[in-house]
């Protein structure tokens, strides 16, 4: 046997085609050319996460047979002319979005088991034009955290160096990207979930404006801060998986949208005491400066801004989502779904040691804060004034977009920490959202695009942050930036 | 309680009532809203809270809200949101209830009830939208609880009145008077058994004549308005007692046991929930425009008030009558039913007060339940009303007839009794009148002398006599001349 089986196995197994994720639309090209089809396309992917995840951690689950079916049935649909926008590309999703008859865990021992009943409006929306699910992708618990070492099925790594965090909360979703498991991946975004660990992975990924997408089916951490937006290693397929899920939806009362025409002042704004900041890697402030250099080389007029809040941020971040996510996720109680103790003495009991064994320390750490900061006696000093500095942040950071398009920054104040270096030290750990959580706090468009790597080759992330509603523009400018 | 002395100690008392909304569908999902479904079968992810699910406003409850404060002369709050009120208990899905805290939807307001002492205006201190709660179902020694989470998100309102009540009777004719609004107003059916209104009261004392408030204790759940009253009356009793003891009391919440007729201490005030109230961040604040106010106040119906004042003014009925049709709509709007069928308005009122009436409270029914078609008792009122039948032989024989066959025409039935037929001419009345005279000679002497009351025994056994086909008018003026030919 041994002696002809290399040229008889050749002849009749075909040469497995590997694709290499380039631009959705190049990929389109090719589909309906037919020189590659969606179950080629899926198995690639399946064969790289065959090849990595083991390590890596970036998926929990893999929908392989599911993925390989519904790409052929995308094929199809080429053939026949009836594909939908996103026909045959290959999307991961982060464990908090729910997608009908699917598993979702939101990273944690709680819900364990819990599958849901209906689909994410986002996940729907991707479906419904022909885009392939290919997995559920691993995050911190309830997507707080910023390295996500605080999933309940261990961390993600950095595909970059195996040593280091993939960042959070979103890191199953930016690995899946950075390694080519899928081609986009769906991530939610409460303080920099979406854009910190794109950084770290040195991938793109954009964080809607709050109000654009729907967040139904988005297991809530902070429901006034919550989005949904999409990750992946070419801006152009963020525009285009934000063109099909975002917009009206009766199920989320939150959304709005006005039509807006701002002028183009051609003005980018960068804040000063960011740039200054003490914790800012040497070379990340280079490659920033080198960014501000390029904007200007394309017709960018910068100028350095004062932000008086910048120590308000975490605080008011805090505060207001630790308050939402102790509300939030107290329908977790083992009465209805998900982890219960067994066999408790009685009601209190079940509460107690459901809640105790299906969270992790992260999660009760907040939890603890936000009934603390709720409680009639410190309602005032503390969410109260939260509220107010949130509007103040608000306001000054919308008079410094009336005067410019766009405000930058690097999006993390050094690359991917080592594993376990920051989780002993909660107050350090939250001190990584300290760039991106404005945009969460005022509500507005942020993306996080590659800015090169540091001295050790780890990635680096540049931010942009645009008014209200401005996805269009922020995109715009970073694929003359890229 | 007897042993309370009104003159010592006023109670202080007020109510928050809660009205579950007819709306279709619950207050912020799509689940229909019914009463006595099998457990569990009207639970979308959204009732459950499951993950990812987010409430969605039913505007018909907020405009239900808004008829109700509209009703009472309400301020409707223009610009609001709602609030989550958090805490754990099985049948509380999300583990906290969407409610309004800061911004209720309706502002002050009052309502008029009437009491022995006169009529009086209960002020209200505001009503807010919230959802329901599931339900806790405990069996005998079953050391399992079940949940049936049916009516979990049924939309609800809570009035709130002014601590402004002084007496159980208040309290009573309050409840009672909300209950015909919500019914009038359609927003709720008021069955008290079912739950669908419910109350909690707040009662203290204070010395007669003091300003300052006492220790107030409230009473949880109450769902009959005579229950109200009992717990009332009880509180009064106990706090008086031990104020009079010189104990100090506590405040606290308190249950009533319907049997024993007491109240019992369910938690003190230091054990109670803080709720950490917060404004919902999953719902967008809710603008009510003048427009819409102005909307809903041209659907508005005709209000208890108004109907009696209608009764009184265009039917021409005597205050006692307009207010007895006015109690229920469904009373109303049967009577208007008949009105709109036969001119005789002061006998429909009599027929609905007297035998209609009678036959409800004996069947335990309410109005809406009673067999006949206002066209059925329209034409037995007509028979009455022509002098084709006598009163009595229509309450006590003809409205039976049609209770046990309420399709067939009544005009049917007197013919296949035969009534008609046996109905006397106008000779053989006068034979059978003179027939009864002469067999009561003695009686006619006593009439005669003054005792007129006999008239209605002579009267009697003629119909007797003509099985109450006699037509009464005409039998009246035959009995009078033949009793005067005999002087």
């Amino acid at each position: 046997m041994e002696k002809f089986n290399y040229a008889f196995v050749f002849k009749i197994v075909p040469v497995l085609m590997n694709y290499i994720p380039v631009p959705y639309t190049e990929l389109r090209k090719q589909l309906f050319q037919g020189s590659i089809s969606c179950l080629e396309v899926v198995e690639s992917f399946l064969n790289r996460i065959e090849l990595n995840n083991k390590n890596l951690n970036a998926f929990l689950e893999v929908y392989g047979d599911e993925a390989k079916q519904r790409a052929k049935e995308v094929d199809n649909k080429i053939k026949s002319g009836t594909a939908g926008k996103l026909a045959g590309m290959v999307v991961g999703i982060k464990d908090l979005l729910c997608y009908e008859n699917h598993h979702s865990y939101a990273g944690s021992k709680i819900l364990n088991t819990f599958k849901s009943t209906f689909s994410a409006t986002a996940v729907q929306r991707l479906l419904d034009e022909d885009a392939i699910i290919i997995g559920r992708q691993n995050c911190d618990e309830f997507g707080m955290g910023s390295t996500n070492e605080n999933s309940a099925y261990g961390p993600v790594l950095n595909f970059q160096n195996q040593s280091k965090v993939a960042g959070g909360s979103s890191g199953g979703s930016a690995v899946a990207v950075q390694a080519d498991m899928c081609q986009v991946s769906l991530g939610t975004d409460t303080g920099g979930s979406i854009r910190m660990p794109a950084a770290f992975c040195g991938v793109a990924g954009l964080k809607p404006t709050y109000g654009k997408v729907s967040r139904w089916g988005l297991i809530a951490y902070a429901s006034s801060f919550d989005t949904i937006g999409p990750m992946g290693k070419f801006v152009s397929d963020l525009d285009l998986v934000m063109e099909v899920i975002a917009g009206e939806d009766g199920n989320d009362s939150t959304l709005f949208e006005t039509a807006r025409n701002y002028t183009k002042t051609q003005k980018v704004a960068y804040i000063k005491e960011i740039v200054e900041h003490s914790s800012l890697q040497p070379e990340i402030k280079n490659a920033f400066f080198d960014r501000l250099e390029q904007l200007k080389s394309l017709g960018y007029e910068v100028k350095a801004v004062d932000f008086p809040y910048l120590e308000q941020l975490l605080p008011t971040y805090y505060v207001l989502t630790t308050a939402e996510s102790s509300s939030n996720l107290s329908r977790f109680d083992g009465v209805k779904f998900g982890h219960r103790t067994q066999n408790p003495h009685n009601l209190i009991d079940m509460y107690k040691k459901t809640r105790s064994e299906g969270f992790g320390e992260e999660v009760k750490r907040r939890i603890m804060l936000g009934t603390f900061v709720l409680s009639a006696d410190y309602f005032d000093a503390y969410y109260t004034k939260a509220q107010k500095v949130r509007r103040l942040i608000k306001d000054y950071t919308d008079t410094i977009l009336k005067d410019c398009d766009f405000i930058i920054s690097p999006t993390t104040s050094s690359t991917a920490y080592s594993i376990g270096e920051k989780t002993l030290d909660p107050i350090q750990m939250y001190l990584g959202d300290l760039f991106t959580v404005q945009a969460n706090v005022t509500g507005l468009p942020a993306i996080s695009i590659p800015m090169g790597n540091d001295d050790s080759g780890m990635p680096m992330g540049f931010q942009i942050m645009g008014k209200a509603f401005d996805e269009k523009q922020i995109v715009a400018l970073s694929k003359e930036l890229v | 309680m007897s042993n309370f002395d009104s003159t010592i100690f006023e109670p202080v008392i007020g109510l928050e009532i809660h009205a579950q909304l007819q709306t279709n569908s619950k207050i912020f999902a799509s689940d229909p809203v019914l009463f006595g479904q099998d457990p569990n079968t009207l639970i979308s992810p959204i009732t459950l809270g499951h993950p990812g699910t987010l409430p969605k406003l039913n505007i018909n409850a907020v405009n239900f809200a808004i008829k109700m404060g509209l009703a009472i002369g309400s301020e409707i709050t223009s610009k609001q949101y709602f609030d989550r009120k958090n805490y754990f208990y099985p049948d509380l899905p999300k583990g906290y209830q969407i409610t309004q805290d800061k911004t209720p939807i309706c502002m002050g307001g009052a309502v008029k009830v009437r009491l022995k002492a006169g009529p009086k205006e209960i002020p209200f201190h505001h009503i807010h939208l919230e959802e329901d709660a599931g339900k806790s179902i405990h069996e005998g020694d079953n050391p399992y609880s079940f949940i049936d989470f049916n009516r979990a998100g049924t939309a609800l309102i809570e009035m709130v009145t002014e601590p402004a009540l002084h007496s159980a009777e208040e309290a009573f004719a309050l409840v009672t008077e909300v209950r015909k609004l919500v019914r009038y107003l359609g927003i709720c059916d008021g069955n008290m058994e079912e739950g669908s209104l419910r109350a909690d009261v707040n009662v203290s004392l204070r010395k007669v004549g003091e300003t300052k408030l006492g220790t107030k204790v409230e009473i949880k759940n109450m769902n009959s308005i005579r229950n109200i009253q009992r717990a009332i009356e009880y509180e009064c009793f106990r706090q008086s007692e031990a104020l009079l003891n010189g104990e100090q009391l506590v405040q606290e919440t308190r249950t009533f046991d319907a049997h024993t007729g007491k109240t019992h201490s369910m938690r003190v005030k230091e054990t109670m929930n803080d709720y950490r109230y917060f404004p919902e961040p999953d719902l967008a604040p809710l603008e009510i425009t003048e427009k819409w106010i102005a909307e809903i106040k041209s659907k508005m119906p005709l209000l208890p008030w108004e109907q009696e004042a209608e009764f009184i003014n265009t039917y021409h009925l005597p205050e006692y009558d307009a207010h007895f049709l006015a109690e229920s709509k469904e009373m109303a709007d049967y009577f208007k039913e008949i009105a709109s069928k036969t001119k005789a308005v002061k006998a429909i009122s009599n027929w609905l007060m007297g035998p209609v009436k009678s036959y409800l409270n004996d069947n335990h029914l309410e109005i809406s339940q009673f067999p006949l078609s206002a066209d059925r008792l329209a034409e037995i009122i007509d028979l009455v009303e022509s002098g084709t039948l006598s009163h009595n032989l229509a309450s006590h024989q003809l409205f039976p007839l049609c209770l046990s066959n309420p399709t067939e025409n009544a005009i049917q039935i007197v013919e296949k009794q035969g009534w008609l037929a046996n109905k006397p001419d106008e000779d053989s009345l006068h034979t059978i009148i003179e027939d009864t005279l002469n067999n009561f000679p003695d009686k006619v002497k006593e009439y005669h002398k003054g005792k007129k009351g006999l008239l209605a025994m002579f009267m009697g056994d003629v119909m007797k006599k003509t099985k109450g086909t006699a037509d009464p008018k005409r039998l009246n003026q035959l009995m009078a001349e033949a009793l005067e030919n005999r002087k």
